[in-house]
């Protein structure tokens, strides 16, 4: 049976008519649609077990701190964490890298240098930015190649032994070049610098293991991967958390308090100011525990092929140009495409007529977009719930697209 | 295609907002323009710079346009220059978004109202920024 065949019937989502249409999702990666699970496990948390979580001392009080801190167990086995300590929960990836680029920044000097690629979303160059200029370092971007993949040679030029940190996107959002994580990681740890992941467009897809990656920090989106919105995770590697001050203050992250200073708390708590997502904890682990029933791998199969239908469909449509890597080459579950004298924002409105969703413009990678010599682009993304039949429909109005407007 | 037509009368791409992609009546560089603006839209990263020759006494003799732009933004920008053309600098200002809306005759929805409304921000500044010698 196909994955799609599968999981369909668990996405109450696909059953709407859009502009007269069967809806055709193809914008998972701006937010994927939820699984049944994900919705009945949220709703059945606030109607028998809510509550705060770790000072409460009654029955609800400890249920919620135990499927909160389930969740926790649920992240790290997913994703591979050696530890349950290293997972911090935050309210997503911007919010997460925010966090590290506010914690780490704290420890930069003057002359410091930073790291990011082209490829990067605004999430993963802003917060970098901002801590450049607040702290006097030096901010560089490694170019990327004309197939869309990132200029390692030129990379290694870039680091010194003034790089403190090289932060980059683990798949980029635009064009699905898939980076070669463990292979930056070990460069940048010969000159001492920290690595920052952004993971937001690999977690939904590719099986994870942070062993086996060997980055400081990772991060990433529940509402990407299944699960709801205003969760998220960011793993940082023990001997690294445990050496930094934490990068927010409030509730929950102190164990004494005094009025003029504080003791922090513990790992993971210590970065987890205030009351935390609680129900989006317990929708994370059930999308988690759907994805694994799944198995990653076959998951990562089906969106591949997918994703290479498309690639190989679009680019033999007259007067259509797709972005990046090749089909032939292992890419995420992106595949953004123009249609010659057609503004992607009509684009994608004219499909939407059809039923069809996707996403276009910027998608929050200017710099990427100049590189490319574009304004902006249409861009299509895939989940288990995908068929190779949408694909087919997304070709074939594609095709016609031209006569319309 | 089938489905919904959106460029049916009345849908998101009117007749006119076809025409005046297709055929923009006012794109192009005004050379001697002497109130020019250029803005984005962030939504999307589309940019609209509108040109005036406003002579001495007020009047707008000329207004073009010039942008990467999608085609409802192009059809407002190419609207906004017809409707300015000929004008004074008051009249010019006091233009409203239901004017370029009536002569577009769509069905602009929420999300694509920016697009719309791109090239009546940049009129504004324009007439608001210092005229150039």
């Amino acid at each position: 049976m196909r994955l799609d065949e599968l999981t369909r019937p668990d996405f109450p989502i696909l059953a709407r008519i859009v502009n007269g249409q069967p809806l055709v999702y193809f914008d998972s990666g701006a937010s994927s649609q939820k699984p049944r699970a994900v919705l009945e496990a949220m709703t059945r948390y606030y109607e028998r077990s809510h509550a705060n979580v770790h000072r409460s001392i009654h029955t609800l009080g400890e249920e919620a701190t135990e499927l909160y801190e389930l969740a926790r167990d649920s992240v790290q086995r997913f994703i591979g964490a050696p530890s349950r300590e290293e997972v911090v929960f935050t309210r997503g990836t911007t919010d997460g890298l925010g966090l590290i680029a506010e914690t780490i920044g704290r420890t930069l000097g003057r002359g410091d240098e930073i790291v990011v690629t082209e490829l990067e979303h605004h999430s993963n160059l802003i917060p970098w930015q901002l801590v450049a200029r607040d702290r006097g370092a030096v901010l560089k971007a490694v170019p990327i190649l004309a197939d869309g993949t990132l200029d390692l040679a030129a990379f290694d030029r870039l680091l010194t032994r003034r790089t403190r940190v090289v932060a980059f996107a683990h798949v980029s959002n635009v064009v699905g070049t898939i980076n070669p994580v463990a292979e930056i990681v070990r460069r940048a740890r010969a000159v001492n610098a920290l690595t920052v992941v952004d993971g937001a467009q690999a977690a939904p897809h590719l099986r994870l293991d942070m062993s086996a990656l060997d980055c400081d920090f990772y991060v990433f989106s529940a509402h990407k991967m299944l699960g709801p919105t205003g969760i998220g995770v960011l793993y940082g590697r023990r001997a690294v958390l445990d050496s930094l001050e934490p990068g927010r203050g409030g509730s929950e992250m102190i164990k004494e308090v005094w009025i003029d200073h504080a003791q922090w708390n513990d790992l993971p708590w210590r970065f987890e100011p205030g009351t935390p997502p609680i129900a989006e904890a317990v929708g994370l682990t059930a999308a988690i525990e759907y994805l694994e029933k799944l198995g990653m791998d076959r998951v990562t199969e089906h969106e591949r092929a997918l994703t290479r239908q498309t690639h190989e469909g679009l680019a033999r449509i007259p007067g259509v140009t797709v972005y990046g890597p090749p089909p032939n080459v292992e890419r995420g579950a992106v595949v953004a495409f123009a249609v010659d004298g057609l503004h992607p924002h009509d684009v994608a409105a004219l499909l939407d007529a059809e039923g069809i969703a996707v996403r276009a413009g910027h998608h929050c990678a200017m710099p990427l977009m100049r590189r490319l010599g574009v304004v902006g682009t249409s861009r299509a993304t895939f989940s288990v719930f995908n068929s190779p039949d949408e694909v087919a429909l997304l070709l074939t109005a594609v095709a016609g697209l031209r006569s319309v407007l | 295609m089938s489905g919904a037509t959106p460029s049916a009368p009345g849908g998101l791409y009117s007749d006119v907002i076809r025409d005046r992609w297709r055929r923009p009546r006012h794109r192009g560089e005004l050379p001697g323009a002497n109130a020019v603006a250029e803005d984005v839209n962030p939504l999307c990263g589309d940019r609209v710079r509108m040109m005036l020759a406003v002579a001495p006494e007020g009047l707008i003799t000329e207004a073009r346009f010039v942008g990467d732009s999608c085609a409802i933004c192009t059809a407002s920008a190419d609207v906004v220059a017809d409707l300015v053309s000929g004008r004074s600098r008051g009249e010019a200002a006091a233009l409203d978004v239901s004017d370029v809306l009536a002569v577009l005759q769509a069905e602009i929805r929420p999300t694509r109202m920016r697009c719309a409304t791109l090239p009546l921000s940049v009129l504004g500044q324009a007439l608001d920024g210092r005229a150039k010698p």
